[in-house]
């Protein structure tokens, strides 16, 4: 949206816009091939005259609470009342460009901006207001967005009477920020500002919007990646009466106002398809992905492996594996598309309005300008609703059948579809001195992607090679289907493997886990969430493998400059091969922390969210056909699994606000893994880590 | 079969004329416009899509309509009482026992249904009687210290 249009829309007011050349929206060296932006003026927040102050991003709302936190922010620096904050999300004509709400950026990234957008428009305020009450500014005090001046008794003026009538537009200058000290929203947990429309039912998602003469769409679906379609007969679904069917290029769909009605419609459509037989399934893969992965390029070394490999008096060799991993956001893939004199509006469940902007477009053959992007309350992403195909879709349908198109993907849609986490293979072989030092640790990732995999423990002589990714650039055909990114992407297969293989070094060496990862790690902020978490849990050092049964498990990592270490306590049925976690302690080093009941709600969704893809998540798949359509078959984390769960903020206030939606789910893999080879001395070498692969762990001895 | 069911929503009559087949989750969402009660998974796994039929919780996207005529249907939307929340809702916004919120009404539902059976629950009750309601945001460990807490308030008997 242009300046001129904005205050048309908005009318009077104080508007603080950014110029374009802020790092937040620079794209990260980590997401390459994403255009940059942003391409136009846009404003942060408005000041009315009614004192409400209307906070514009282009993040979006999955349930992480950034709706929360960045008001926070905002707040702060303005000092006005944190519900006088109102936030608009993901709208492409009202916020400013974003990437996309993924890799835990939004605090990290967005948060500094609108803290300085906050500052800026307290300066202005101040400035005006010292006119108004003819005061230097310096004497005047602000406090809940009413500026006083305390030598002149009654001399005050709240922020809205100084913006009333007027449009102010200012840039965001180098105007200082509070220091931590003078906080007083910033390291609060407010209610969250979703809450009681979520407790209501009145929180709006995609699927509840709805306009006149909106159609329903069900399309019609291949049994598998790779099939082709055949024949097609739609007579007898045409027959029902309300359904139209439509076919757009490869788009087959049954319409109707009512969605139960468009999918039974759909159920009488008469298609054969031929399918590929590739041979390849969740058991090949692995394999497969061994032999179709690119070349592998290096994502950190140190010293001289081949060197360290000298030095070695004991070498271990393990290979870890873990399969395709589903999103399954409990909201599946929604969008409603209406398209009116030349423009397109798409109400969309997504993680990435500004990249769906440009897909819709291209499919309508619209110029970007002509569609808008909005985003409601999204039911949870994971980084699993990047992608424009649903958005498209019902885009084109609006514009085939001339009238507002809703679309919601079934669940055997959602699985199909879903841009996995990839299946993936690491190779570690690494050596212990005599002394039971680590002397070397060769990593080769297969698929995993290499971010943040190198080792922070201290080791002389490593090194770590990374071939494919969850980002793209695979070879055709290495993946039976997409792959991408995954909570923690990269991360939980990788920590999985590190955190996994050091235990096992510190097996043969004889020293207690914790013990033995302190032996190498003199990074202090490492050494500090290890220690806080060690003493909350009451750990006893000791060798591994207890074999009692109980288990206890440590495991830790660093994920975008936030450090975190978990442990565990768990019991294994020798018989069954099932766990059950009793017990999960999690501490988190993250910098300056906005809301502590909203990160620890994070800790305690990675803890049990990563149990799923810890203990049973796992795509089954043949020939491009995706087994798994729903959540009888793929089982995602339950009440009975809930272990006690206690989460320790590490104190960091040296540090800026770091982003906490991700980190805590990496360490769950090994800290489990870790936990069940204390409990009956198996080493877990594939996730998950099934009841039937524990036995068989455990047989192998 | 085309017909007109009538039943009790939210303490008030209500009837639809429709094909009395169809499911009542899409005819709340769809005929009625009552979107609070979400779709899933479509096949009674999920728990998203729960209501409460004469006092007992129920998928509603595996629930023909036929079947609910002359019944009490609860929904969300039906939970408070005016501007005054359920217990139950009180709970989950002190604990902040929800994330995405897309799974929350049917969490609510499933938990106003178990405190009506049983208005003292033991942790293992909760545990049993919410196990096939999915949370995939992992807001599972407030979800139960949301019950426990509405429990409270139910022994004091403000249910």
């Amino acid at each position: 949206m242009k300046r001129r249009d904005f205050f048309a829309v908005t009318g009077s007011g104080l508007l603080v816009f950014f110029g374009g050349d802020l790092e937040a929206f620079q794209e990260p060296a980590r997401f390459p091939g994403r255009q940059a932006g942003p391409t136009d003026f846009n404003a942060f927040l408005r000041i009315g005259a009614d004192g409400r102050v209307t906070c514009f991003v282009g993040k979006v709302e999955l349930g992480q609470g950034s709706m929360t936190a960045l008001a926070q922010m905002l707040a702060e620096e303005l000092d006005v009342p944190f519900d006088s904050v109102d936030m608009v999300m993901g709208d492409t004509d009202r916020c400013p460009y974003d990437m996309g709400t993924f890799g835990s950026m939004s605090i990290r990234m967005v948060g500094p901006v609108l803290r300085a957008a906050g500052a800026e428009a307290r300066a202005v305020l101040i400035q005006m207001a010292a006119e108004r009450l003819k005061a230097p500014a310096e004497r005047l005090q602000v406090k809940a967005g009413v500026i006083t001046d305390p030598a002149a008794e009654g001399s005050r003026v709240t922020y809205g009477q100084l913006v009333e009538g007027k449009r102010i537009e200012r840039h965001i200058e180098k105007v200082p920020v509070k220091p931590v000290a003078a906080f007083t929203v910033i390291g609060k947990s407010p209610r969250r500002k979703d809450a009681l429309e979520k407790i209501t039912g009145k929180a709006k998602y995609a699927g509840d919007m709805a306009l006149p003469g909106m159609l329903h769409a069900r399309i019609l679906r291949p049994p598998a990646h790779g099939a082709t379609l055949k024949s097609v007969d739609t007579s007898a679904a045409e027959k029902l009466p309300g359904v139209r069917v439509v076919r757009e290029g490869d788009l087959i769909a049954a319409l109707h106002e009512r969605r139960d009605m468009a999918e039974q419609a759909l159920g009488l459509v008469k298609a054969q398809f031929d399918h590929p037989q590739t041979g390849l399934d969740d058991k090949t893969i692995f394999d497969h992905l061994l032999s179709t992965a690119p070349k592998p390029q290096v994502v950190g070394q140190g010293g001289n492996v081949e060197g360290g490999e000298k030095l070695s008096k004991t070498i271990v060799d393990e290979t870890y594996l873990n399969s395709y991993v589903a999103h399954a956001p409990i909201e599946t893939h929604t969008a409603l598309a209406s398209i009116e004199g030349g423009k397109a509006t798409v109400w969309a469940s997504t993680q990435a309005p500004f990249s769906v902007k440009p897909a819709v477009a291209q499919a309508l053959g619209f110029p970007p300008d002509n569609v808008r992007i909005v985003t409601p309350f999204v039911g949870g992403g994971f980084g699993g609703k990047v992608g424009p195909q649903q958005a498209v879709e019902a885009a084109r349908l609006a514009k085939a059948v001339g009238k507002p198109v809703q679309l919601v993907w079934g669940r055997a849609e959602e699985f199909f579809f879903d841009t996995f986490r990839p299946a993936a293979v690491v190779k570690i072989r690494s050596g212990l001195t005599a002394a039971g030092r680590i002397a070397f640790l060769d990593t080769s990732i297969y698929a995993a992607g290499g971010g943040d995999a190198k080792p922070f423990y201290d080791i002389p002589n490593h090194r770590t090679v990374s071939a494919g990714g969850w980002m793209g650039g695979n070879p055709p055909g290495m993946h039976p289907f997409e792959v991408g990114a995954w909570r923690g992407p990269s991360a939980n297969t990788n920590t999985f493997a590190r955190e996994s293989h050091i235990d096992s070094l510190a097996a043969k060496a004889g020293v207690d886990p914790l013990q033995f990862r302190l032996n190498h790690l003199t990074d202090p902020r490492m050494r500090r969430v290890l220690e806080t978490a060690a003493k909350q849990f009451a750990w006893k050092a000791g060798k591994t493998p207890s074999g009692r049964g109980v288990g206890v498990g440590v495991a830790c990592n660093i994920y975008s400059n936030v450090y975190v270490a978990t442990m565990a306590e768990l019991t294994v049925g020798k018989t069954t091969g099932k766990v059950q976690v009793r017990r999960v302690v999690t501490a988190l080093d993250a910098g300056v922390i906005v809301n502590p009941d909203g990160l620890r709600q994070q800790m305690e969704g990675c803890v049990t969210m990563g149990l799923g893809y810890t203990l049973t998540e796992e795509v089954r798949f043949q020939d491009g056909e995706v087994l798994d359509r729903n959540f009888d078959s793929y089982r995602i984390p339950r009440f009975s699994w809930l272990p006690r769960i206690e989460t320790i903020i590490v104190d960091n206030p040296g540090l800026t606000s770091q982003g906490c939606g991700e980190p805590t789910i990496t360490t769950m893999g090994a800290v489990i893994a870790n936990a069940i080879y204390d409990a009956v001395g198996a080493r877990m070498l594939q996730l998950p880590m099934t009841p039937g692969r524990i036995l068989d762990a455990i047989k192998k001895g | 079969m085309q017909r007109t069911i009538s039943f009790t929503l939210n303490g008030k009559p209500a009837s639809v004329t429709t094909d009395d087949e169809r499911m009542l989750l899409w005819v709340l969402r769809s005929d009625l416009g009552l979107t609070g009660t979400k779709f899933g998974c479509g096949e009674a796994l999920c728990g998203a899509c729960t209501v409460v039929v004469d006092q007992q919780a129920v998928r509603s996207c595996s629930v023909p309509i036929k079947d609910i005529a002359g019944k009490r249907v609860v929904t969300i939307e039906g939970l408070a009482n005016g501007d005054r929340l359920h217990p139950i809702q009180e709970a989950f916004l002190k604990h902040h026992a929800f994330q995405c919120g897309y799974c929350t009404p049917g969490m609510l539902l499933n938990a106003y249904a178990l405190l009506l059976k049983t208005p003292k629950p033991t942790r293992t009750q909760i545990l049993e009687h919410m196990e096939d309601n999915l949370c995939r945001c992992g807001a599972h460990v407030r979800i139960v210290e949301a019950i426990e807490e509405a429990a409270g308030a139910a022994k004091a008997g403000a249910l």
